[in-house]
C-alpha cells in the first residue's frame, strides 16, 4: 500500500507517543483503575496499527525490528512461568500474592505477581494483533 | 513435593538435558549420561525395601487441583515397589545397551533417549500413582512414548504402521480405562485408589460395579496384549531392540498386568472378575504360544512369546483371586497362583529382556533376523549362544533356571483350579490345567527353535550381508547381567520371596493377610515327585517329539483362512472408518463460509427455541429495568441506521464503515452504563478491526451487487429473521428472570482483600480466573500462528502433507 498523506503522517509522529504512553499508563494503572495488560496490549497494537496506516509496512518494520511471533511465544512464556512459579512457594498454579513496599521516588507501591502474569497478556495481545495485521497486510 | 515425586519426576527433567548433552558433546554417546539417572533412581527405590519388607508404606503427597480432589499422591507399597525396581533397573541395562546398539553418528540418538526417558518416568508415575487420574495421565503418557519409539525410525513404512497401531488400540483402552475409574470415583466418591479399597465392603453391590470392572480391564488388555488385542505388539517390534526388551516385555505391556494386580482388592471379590481375567489369560497364553510356533522372525518369535507369558501373569492373577472365596485354613494353596504370577513377572523380566538383547546382538552382527537364513552361529558366536541358551531353557521351564520354578508354580495353580468348587468351576475347571499344559508344550517348542536354528545347523553366509562375530563386550554386559539373575533366582529363589513377593503379596491381596500381618513365601527348588513334575518330563518329551517332526505338522497352520484374521479385521475397520469419515466430512465441509454460517445459526435456533419452549423460559418483566433515557434512544436509533445502511450499502467501504458505526455506538452505551473497561476495549478492539478490515479490503474482489440482480433467498430470510428474534428473546428473558444471586458483590469484597487489586475486572482476568486468561491468550497465539501459516506458508496445491 502506498500512501502520501503528508497531514496524517506528521499527526501520526506526534499522536504514536501520546498513544504509548497511554498504553502504558493503561497497563501500570490497571490493577487499581480501568485498564489492565489486554486493553494495554490493544492500545499499543492501535498505536502501531496507526503507523502501518500512516506509513507502510517497511517503515514499520525499521522502527520497530521485532518479530511480533516472538514477542507472543515471550508473552505465552512468561505467563506460564508465572503460573509455574506459584510452585516453588508449594501452592497451586497461578497462585497469586502482593504486598506492599516502600520504594524511592514512588513511595509505598503494591507489587503483585498478577502484574507479572498481566505483562505475559499485555505482550501476547501485541504481538497477536500485530502478527495478524502484518501478516494480511503484507500478503499480495 | 517431596523427594519421591521428584525422582518420579527426574526423567522428564532429565529428558530436558538431552539435547544440550547431544549437540555440547558430540564426541560422547549421549546414553552415558542418561544412564547416571536410573542406576541413581535404582539404588534410591532398593532403600524402600526394608521398609515395604515390614509392611511399611511410603505415601507423599502433592496438590495439583486440590480443588476436584486430585493430588499427585506418591505411593510405594510392595507391589508399586517391585515395578520401580523393574524400571531403573532393566532400564539401566537397556540403557547400556542402548549405547552399543545404536550408533552415535548415525542415528538420531537425541531424539531416541528423550524418548526414552519420557516413557520411563511416565511408567514410574503410573506405578507409584495413587491417584487413579494422575495414574491415567501417566498411563497416556506411556502410550505416546511408545508410540514415538516404535516410529523411531520413521522412514520405514512399517515402523509408522507399527506404531499407528499400538498407539490407537492402546489409547482406546486408555480411555475406556479412564471411563470406568470415573465410574469408580463416582461410586467412591475419591480419586484415591486406598480409599476405594477401604470403601470394598459396600462396593459389589453398586449397580456400576460390572460396569467399571469392564471398562477397567479393556484398559489393562489392550495394554498388556491380551488376546484379541494382542495384534498390536508383534507390529511394535519395528521399534529399536533395546526398546523391544525394555517396552515390549519387561516394563510398559506389564502396565496391564499392574493394573489388575493394584485392583484387585477392589474387584477380586466378584465371580465375573475371576472368570474374566483368568480366561483371557488362558486363551492369550495359548494362543501366543500356537502362534510364536510358525514365525520366522527372531522377533517375531519373542513378540508372540511375550503376548503369551502375559496371558500366562493375567491367568494367575485371576486364579489367584479365588483365594478369596475360601476360609483362612486352605487359602494358602490358592494364593499359590498370585505368588507364581508376581514370582513369574520378575523372572520374565530377566529372561525375555536378556533374549532380546541376544536377538538384537544377532540381528546387529548377521544383518538379518530370520531363522530361515541363521544357523550354526554357535562357533563363532559362544558369549552370545550361552546367554541364549540361559535364557530360552528358562524360558521353556527347564530347571535349573528361574523359569522352572514359576513355571512349576503355574502347573501348581492350574491344577488347583481344576480342584475349585466355586463359579461353576467344577465343569470348566478341568480345562485349565490341559490348555496350559498343552500352551507349555508350544513355548517349550519355540524356545528351542530359537536357539537351535540360530545357532547350530549349517552355516549358511552366503544368506548373510554381512560377516558374523562376536559383539563387542559393552552390548554384552547387559544381557550377561540379566542371564545371570535368570540363574540366580533359578538357584536362590528366596532371596526374592521375602523382599520383593510378599511385600507385592501384600498389596494385591490385603484382605488375607497372616496372623502377623505377613504372607510367608518360601519356594521349593525340589518339590518332590508330583503331578507339576510329569506334567513337565510330559512337555520336554513331546515337545522333543514334536521339534523333529516340525517339518510334517506344521502344515496345520496352512488350514487357517489366510484372511481372516484379526489383522485383516483391524486394517478392514481401519479403511472403513477413514472411507465413512471422507464421506462424512465431504457432505458438510462445503469449503463456504456462507455454509458454514448457515448451519451454524440453523443449529443455534432449534437448540435455543426448544429449550425455551421446552422449560417455558420466556419471561418478560419490567420490574428490574431502570428508565430508557434521551441518550440510549438516540444511540439506538443511529445503531439502526447504520445497520440498514450496511444491507443497502453499494460500495463496501461504506459498509465497513457503517459496520464500525454500530461497534463505536455499542461503546458508547458501554459508557454510559458505566462500564469503563469494557467501553476502553469496545473502542480499541473496533479500531484495530477496522483497521484490518481496511487492509483486507484491499485485496478482496469488487463488489457488484449492480451486475446481478440479488435473488431471494427464502432459507436465508428465515434464518436471518429466526437469529434476530431467537436473541432479542434470550435477552428479554434472561433480564427478567435471576435464579442466583448476583456473584458481584464477592468479588467486590475479595479483589481488594485478597489479591489487592482495586479494579475488579483485572482482578478477575489476572487472577480469580486467571487459569483462562491464560488458555484465551494461548488459543490468541495459536489463532495468530494459523493465519500466519496459512497466509505466509501457503502451500503449492499437489505437494502438501
Amino acid at each position: 500500500m502506498r500512501t502520501n498523506d503528508l497531514i496524517l503522517q506528521t499527526i501520526t509522529k506526534i499522536v504514536i507517543f501520546i498513544i504509548l504512553a497511554f498504553s502504558l499508563h493503561l497497563f501500570f494503572a490497571g490493577h487499581y483503575t480501568p485498564g489492565g495488560g489486554f486493553i494495554g496490549g490493544l492500545m499499543t497494537a492501535a498505536a502501531l496499527v496507526l503507523l502501518l496506516l500512516a506509513f507502510d509496512a517497511k517503515t514499520v518494520k525499521k522502527i520497530f525490528p521485532v518479530d511480533f511471533k516472538k514477542v507472543t511465544a515471550v508473552g505465552l512464556l512468561i505467563a506460564v512461568f508465572t503460573g509455574i512459579g506459584s510452585f516453588i512457594f508449594g501452592v497451586p498454579f497461578l497462585t497469586h500474592t502482593y504486598d506492599y513496599f516502600d520504594i524511592p521516588i514512588l513511595g509505598e507501591t503494591g507489587l503483585a505477581t498478577a502484574v507479572l502474569f498481566d505483562i505475559g497478556v499485555y505482550l501476547v495481545v501485541i504481538g497477536v494483533t500485530m502478527t495478524i495485521i502484518q501478516t494480511i497486510g503484507e500478503d499480495e | 513435593m517431596t523427594l519421591l515425586h521428584w525422582a518420579i519426576l527426574s526423567p522428564f527433567i532429565m529428558a530436558l538435558f538431552v539435547p544440550f548433552f547431544y549437540k555440547k558433546f558430540r564426541q560422547v554417546h549421549t546414553g552415558w549420561f542418561v544412564l547416571i539417572l536410573p542406576i541413581v533412581l535404582f539404588i534410591y527405590f532398593f532403600q524402600f525395601i526394608s521398609e515395604t519388607m515390614n509392611g511399611v508404606s511410603t505415601i507423599e503427597s502433592a496438590p495439583w487441583i486440590p480443588s476436584l480432589g486430585i493430588n499427585f499422591t506418591a505411593y510405594i507399597d510392595g507391589l508399586g515397589l517391585l515395578f520401580a525396581l523393574l524400571i531403573t533397573g532393566i532400564g539401566s541395562l537397556v540403557i547400556l545397551y542402548s549405547i552399543y546398539y545404536l550408533s552415535k553418528e548415525k542415528e538420531a540418538i537425541h531424539n531416541f533417549y528423550v524418548y526414552l526417558l519420557m516413557f520411563m518416568g511416565a511408567m514410574l508415575g503410573v506405578v507409584l500413582s495413587d491417584n487413579v487420574i494422575v495414574l491415567y495421565t501417566f498411563w497416556e503418557l506411556t502410550s505416546l512414548s511408545s508410540f514415538l519409539l516404535i516410529g523411531y525410525w520413521y522412514h520405514r513404512e512399517k515402523s509408522r504402521y507399527g506404531a499407528q497401531k499400538s498407539m490407537l488400540i492402546t489409547v482406546f483402552g486408555g480411555l475406556s480405562m479412564l471411563a470406568g475409574f470415573i465410574l469408580l470415583s463416582i461410586m467412591t466418591n475419591t480419586f484415591s485408589v486406598r480409599e476405594m479399597i477401604g470403601q470394598v465392603a459396600t462396593l459389589p453391590e453398586h449397580s456400576l460395579f460390572i460396569p467399571a470392572m469392564l471398562l477397567i480391564l479393556l484398559g489393562a488388555f489392550t495394554k498388556s496384549a491380551q488376546f484379541p488385542f494382542h495384534i498390536w505388539l508383534p507390529d511394535a517390534m519395528e521399534a529399536p531392540t533395546p526398546v523391544s526388551a525394555y517396552l515390549h516385555s519387561a516394563t510398559m505391556v506389564k502396565a496391564g498386568i499392574y493394573l489388575v494386580a493394584r485392583l484387585s482388592p477392589i474387584f477380586a471379590g466378584s465371580s465375573e472378575w475371576f472368570w474374566i481375567v483368568s480366561t483371557f489369560g488362558i486363551v492369550t497364553l495359548f494362543w501366543g504360544s500356537f502362534t510364536a510356533v510358525k514365525q520366522t522372525d527372531l522377533k517375531s518369535i519373542l513378540a508372540f512369546s511375550t503376548v503369551s507369558q502375559l496371558g500366562m501373569i493375567m491367568a494367575l492373577l485371576g486364579l489367584g483371586s479365588a483365594a478369596l472365596h475360601y476360609d483362612h485354613l486352605d487359602k494358602n494353596i490358592y494364593l499359590a497362583a498370585t505368588v507364581a504370577a508376581v514370582f513369574h513377572l520378575i523372572n520374565h523380566a530377566t529372561f525375555k529382556g536378556s533374549l532380546f538383547m541376544v536377538v538384537g546382538i544377532v540381528d546387529h552382527e548377521t544383518g538379518t533376523r530370520d531363522i530361515r537364513k541363521l544357523g550354526g552361529l554357535m562357533t563363532i558366536m559362544p558369549i552370545t549362544f550361552t546367554l541364549a541358551i540361559i535364557g530360552t531353557f528358562s524360558m521353556a521351564g527347564l530347571p535349573p533356571f528361574n523359569g522352572f520354578l514359576s513355571k512349576e508354580m503355574f502347573f501348581t495353580g492350574v491344577i488347583n483350579a481344576a480342584t475349585l468348587d466355586i463359579f461353576n468351576m467344577q465343569t470348566w475347571g478341568a480345562l485349565f490345567p490341559v490348555i496350559a499344559w498343552v500352551a507349555s508344550v508350544f513355548t517349550f517348542i519355540y524356545s528351542m527353535i530359537i536357539v537351535f536354528k540360530t545357532f547350530t545347523g549349517k552355516y549358511q553366509p552366503e544368506k548373510l550381508d554381512v560377516k558374523p562375530h562376536e559383539a563387542p563386550i559393552g552390548m554384552l554386559i547387559s544381557p550377561i547381567i540379566l542371564a545371570s539373575l535368570v540363574i540366580v533366582f533359578g538357584f536362590f529363589p528366596n532371596i526374592l520371596s521375602g523382599s520383593i513377593i510378599e511385600p507385592a503379596m501384600a498389596a494385591i491381596q490385603p484382605m488375607l493377610l497372616g496372623d502377623n500381618g505377613s504372607y510367608h513365601v518360601h519356594i521349593y527348588h525340589w518339590h518332590g515327585f508330583n503331578i507339576e513334575l510329569f506334567m513337565t518330563l510330559g512337555v520336554i518329551a513331546v515337545g522333543t517329539f514334536m521339534i523333529i517332526f516340525l517339518v510334517k505338522w506344521s502344515k496345520l497352520y496352512d488350514l487357517f483362512p489366510k484372511r481372516l484374521t484379526l489383522n485383516n479385521l483391524y486394517d478392514g475397520g481401519l479403511v472403513a472408518m477413514e472411507r465413512s469419515t471422507y464421506k462424512l466430512n465431504k457432505f458438510y465441509m462445503t469449503g463456504f463460509i456462507r455454509d458454514y454460517l448457515v448451519m451454524i445459526f440453523a443449529f443455534m435456533i432449534i437448540v435455543l427455541a426448544n429449550t425455551l419452549v421446552a422449560k417455558d423460559a420466556f419471561t418478560f418483566t419490567t420490574a428490574n429495568s431502570a428508565p430508557i433515557g434521551v441518550y440510549e434512544v438516540i444511540l439506538t436509533l443511529v445503531m439502526i441506521t447504520a445497520t440498514i445502511t450496511i444491507l443497502f450499502a453499494k460500495s463496501r467501504l461504506t459498509a465497513i464503515i457503517s459496520l464500525g458505526v454500530v461497534g463505536y455506538s455499542m461503546s458508547l452505551f458501554f459508557v454510559l452504563f458505566r462500564a469503563p473497561d469494557l467501553a476502553l476495549t469496545q473502542l480499541i478492539v473496533e479500531t484495530v478491526s477496522v483497521a484490518l478490515f481496511l487492509l483486507c479490503f484491499y485485496h478482496l474482489p469488487e463488489l457488484d451487487i449492480k451486475k446481478k440482480p440479488l435473488r431471494f433467498k427464502l432459507p436465508n430470510l428465515i434464518i436471518s429473521l429466526g437469529v434476530g428474534t431467537i436473541v432479542t428473546l434470550l435477552a428479554l428473558s434472561a433480564n427478567g428472570t435471576k435464579l442466583f444471586d448476583s456473584i458481584s458483590s464477592y468479588f467486590v469484597e475479595a479483589s481488594y482483600k485478597e489479591a489487592g487489586g482495586k479494579n475488579m475486572v483485572n482482578v478477575i482476568l489476572v487472577d480469580f480466573r486467571g487459569l483462562d486468561t491464560l488458555f484465551e491468550i494461548t488459543v490468541l497465539g495459536i489463532a495468530a500462528l494459523g493465519i500466519f501459516a496459512m497466509i505466509r506458508l501457503r502451500l503449492t496445491r499437489g505437494r502438501e502433507g
